[in-house]
């Protein structure tokens, strides 16, 4: 535990593999910058692993204004314990009031083992941080400028928003493709901090015999939302449409079948009864009809947005929002308003 | 060569089934009208245990923190073959988040002492943190092996564990005592013995005892309870004649566990709940936006404000 530090930095565990960088880590670092400079604070990247250096760039590129870099040969695979402890000593020395993991299956297992180790809170699955002041009634106190950690509770039943006054720092896990990935800035300059942490042979407990990764697959059934393009996209070249909303979104691409037999798209994005099924937060189904067969794969999803020309299309009997108009017009409006966006 | 695994368990509310009648006026879901189950990863982590006893030797101590209610999770481990159920339930245990929750069972496990593995699940379905078992381990000092897919080989104190990591696997191999987590694909958990369940059906805490004691004594009296001893010493009757049957399953509280109460429930919980909006969850109709840029702005401002997007 450390203590509240108001001009701590914003921190991101920087999660790569075989010195590829987790897009995650990528769009944390956008939405940290955002914090840090709502905080008048520095950002900060935690790199660790072995021949990483050439990485710290690309999160400079990204908003960091410091990347402790931590190289070492016994890092170069992920391991639970020696990773808390990189991460956990750096927090003890620099005293961050911030620090966001990725709610990956690696996030999810360093995090919570290093937060229990600082003694402080965790947010797992964050789908939104904000930053506010909160008074607090029963202290007759106002608490300044706390993360707010917003997520899904109970089955996603619920949004809670949790807050971690006292104990610091204020760690969060936040989800895949929540966070849009922003435009790195090739011309940022940071600063590469080089750390030396002292191992323990306790630490290497667990060791590692075999590891074996599949390309990383199309994951619909993770996504939180999903853009699909059907039949009424056209053509392959026009698919990018598509592609760059869910890009704006943070979202994953699916398809229809007419979509996938035209050759618009992989047969692996298809949802429906003969591909995948799909429960996201939202989903966004441009040009698609909404027949049976499409409907049994993502009717379950919490918001269903339909972009359609044909205001008899069924995919408006599923829609929770339905736009009648011309995808190719739509689209584009839908983008921009979502880089406009403003903040809640 | 035997041994012996502690295995975490919850019981939860069924939210994968939330249904119109667990709603409330306010939009809010009634947890108490929600069915309790036993959490799905969690018996995948009671087979695990089940197998290594069965193949190895030793024994399979179930353990859960929660109200005199989770008994009934306790109960469900004693059919599926448990040697040993230990309810750790206490008023000053409530409230806690998932670092007082990992210290509490840190305490109890380590109070239960002389344990080769810990299974928990992966995680639990009312909260979908999957922290609890990262930070049990960390408090009791051993390594932890989180996802556990399969356990390919047990020997000399030594496991090797394949864990699935989502985009691929992983064989790693960790000298025991080792906390380990588990998926729901692990293992298909076997049902209950009919043998083990026409016994263990009259298991119980005392805190059930005491429960139908009291409502017993008020059925009969008309209203008026028995003075307070004579209801323990009828709790006592039962639970001695229990015990003497093996029926008897342990209930602790956080004195037992020597747990510091300044890391126990609301003061150990450095999270805290600022706000709850609730989802609404019947389909709320329909809204045709009109295909224009004001009309495209204000339906992503809608998403925005409902967290749909961030
Ligand atoms: C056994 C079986 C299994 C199947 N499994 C699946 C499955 O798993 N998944 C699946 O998707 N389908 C499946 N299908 C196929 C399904 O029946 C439909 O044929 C398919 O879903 C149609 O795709 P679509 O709506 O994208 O294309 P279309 O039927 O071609 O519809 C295109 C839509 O786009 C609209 N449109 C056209 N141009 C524009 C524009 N410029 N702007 C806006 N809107 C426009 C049109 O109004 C139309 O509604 C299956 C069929 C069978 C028989």
């Amino acid at each position: 535990m450390i203590s509240v530090n108001r001009s701590g930095e914003v921190w991101v565990f920087a999660e790569q593999e075989d010195g590829s960088v987790h897009d995650v880590a990528l769009e944390l670092c956008g939405k940290a910058r955002e914090l840090a400079d709502r905080l008048g604070v520095r950002m900060g990247v935690v790199l660790a692993g072995w021949n990483v250096r050439e990485l710290s760039y690309r999160f400079i590129g990204h908003g960091a204004d410091r990347v402790y870099l931590v190289e070492d040969r016994r890092l170069e695979h992920y391991q639970t314990q020696p990773y808390a402890r990189t991460v956990c000593t750096l927090i003890e020395k620099h005293k961050p009031q911030i620090v966001l993991f990725g709610a990956t299956a690696l996030g999810r297992d360093l995090a919570p083992r290093c937060a229990s180790q600082m003694r402080c809170g965790l947010t797992a699955d964050c789908t939104d941080l904000d930053i506010a002041d909160v008074p607090d009634p029963a202290a007759k106190t106002t608490h300044k400028s706390l993360l707010l950690q917003i997520r899904p509770a109970f089955g996603g039943n619920i949004i809670a928003t949790i807050i971690n006054p006292e104990r610091w720092p204020q760690m969060a896990t936040v989800r895949e493709g929540v966070m849009p990935l922003r435009e790195p800035n090739l011309q940022r300059k940071g600063e590469i901090v080089a750390e030396k942490v002292a191992f323990e042979e306790q630490d290497f407990a667990v060791r590692l015999i075999e590891r074996h990764r599949e390309p990383r697959k199309v994951n619909l059934k993770g996504a939180r939302t999903i853009v699909a393009g059907g039949g009424g996209v056209g053509s392959k070249a026009n698919f990018k449409l598509i592609h760059d909303l869910a890009g704006a979104i943070g979202g994953a691409v699916g398809a229809s079948r007419a979509a996938v037999d035209g050759g618009f798209i992989d047969k692996a994005h298809q949802v429906g009864q003969t591909g995948t099924t799909v429960r996201p937060a939202l989903y966004i189904a441009c040009g698609i009809s909404g027949a049976i067969q499409h409907r049994a794969g993502m009717e379950e999803s919490a918001k269903i947005v339909a972009v359609n020309w044909d205001k008899e299309a069924p995919i408006f009997g599923v829609a929770h929002y339905g736009i009648v108009g011309d995808l190719n017009q739509v689209i584009p409006m839908m983008v921009k308003a979502i880089k406009e966006r403003p903040k809640e | 060569m035997p041994y012996h695994s502690i295995v975490c368990i919850k019981q939860v509310p069924d939210t994968a089934n939330v249904t119109a009648e667990a709603m409330k006026a306010d939009g809010t879901v009634n947890r108490a009208a929600l069915p309790a189950i036993f959490n799905p990863d969690d018996l995948r982590a009671l087979e695990i245990a089940l197998t290594v006893r069965d193949r190895h030797g030793g024994t399979v101590t179930a353990l859960t923190m929660g109200p005199p209610m989770a008994a009934a999770a306790l109960r469900e481990c004693l059919y599926r073959g448990a040697d040993r159920a230990i309810l750790l339930t206490d008023r000053r245990a409530a409230a806690s988040d998932t670092l007082a929750t990992s210290y509490i069972l840190s305490q109890a496990i380590k109070t239960i002492g002389n344990y080769d593995f810990v299974f928990c699940g992966r995680q639990a379905i009312d909260g979908d943190t999957a922290q609890v078992g990262p930070q049990c381990a960390e408090k009791l000092g051993i390594p932890q092996v989180t996802y556990l897919e399969q356990l390919v080989e047990l020997r000399d104190r030594t496991a090797r564990i394949r864990r699935n990591v989502g985009n691929g696997w992983e064989l790693v191999e960790v000298r025991l005592p080792v906390l380990v987590t588990v998926l729901d694909t692990a293992a298909e958990p076997r049902p209950p013995a009919a043998r083990r369940v026409m016994k263990y059906k009259r298991a119980r805490v005392r805190a059930e005892l005491e429960a139908a004691v009291k409502a017993e004594s008020e059925a009969a009296a008309g209203g008026k309870p028995l003075p307070a001893d004579q209801l323990d010493a009828e709790v006592e009757r039962r639970a001695e004649r229990l015990r003497c049957a093996g029926l008897m399953m342990e209930q602790w509280n956080l004195d037992d566990i020597r747990a510091d109460l300044a890391w126990c429930g609301l003061s150990g919980s450095p999270t805290k709940v600022h706000r709850v909006q609730a989802i609404v969850l019947t389909k709320s109709g329909y809204t045709e936006i009109p295909a224009t840029e004001e009309g495209v702005r204000r339906l992503i401002r809608e998403l925005v404000v409902d967290h749909t997007l961030g």
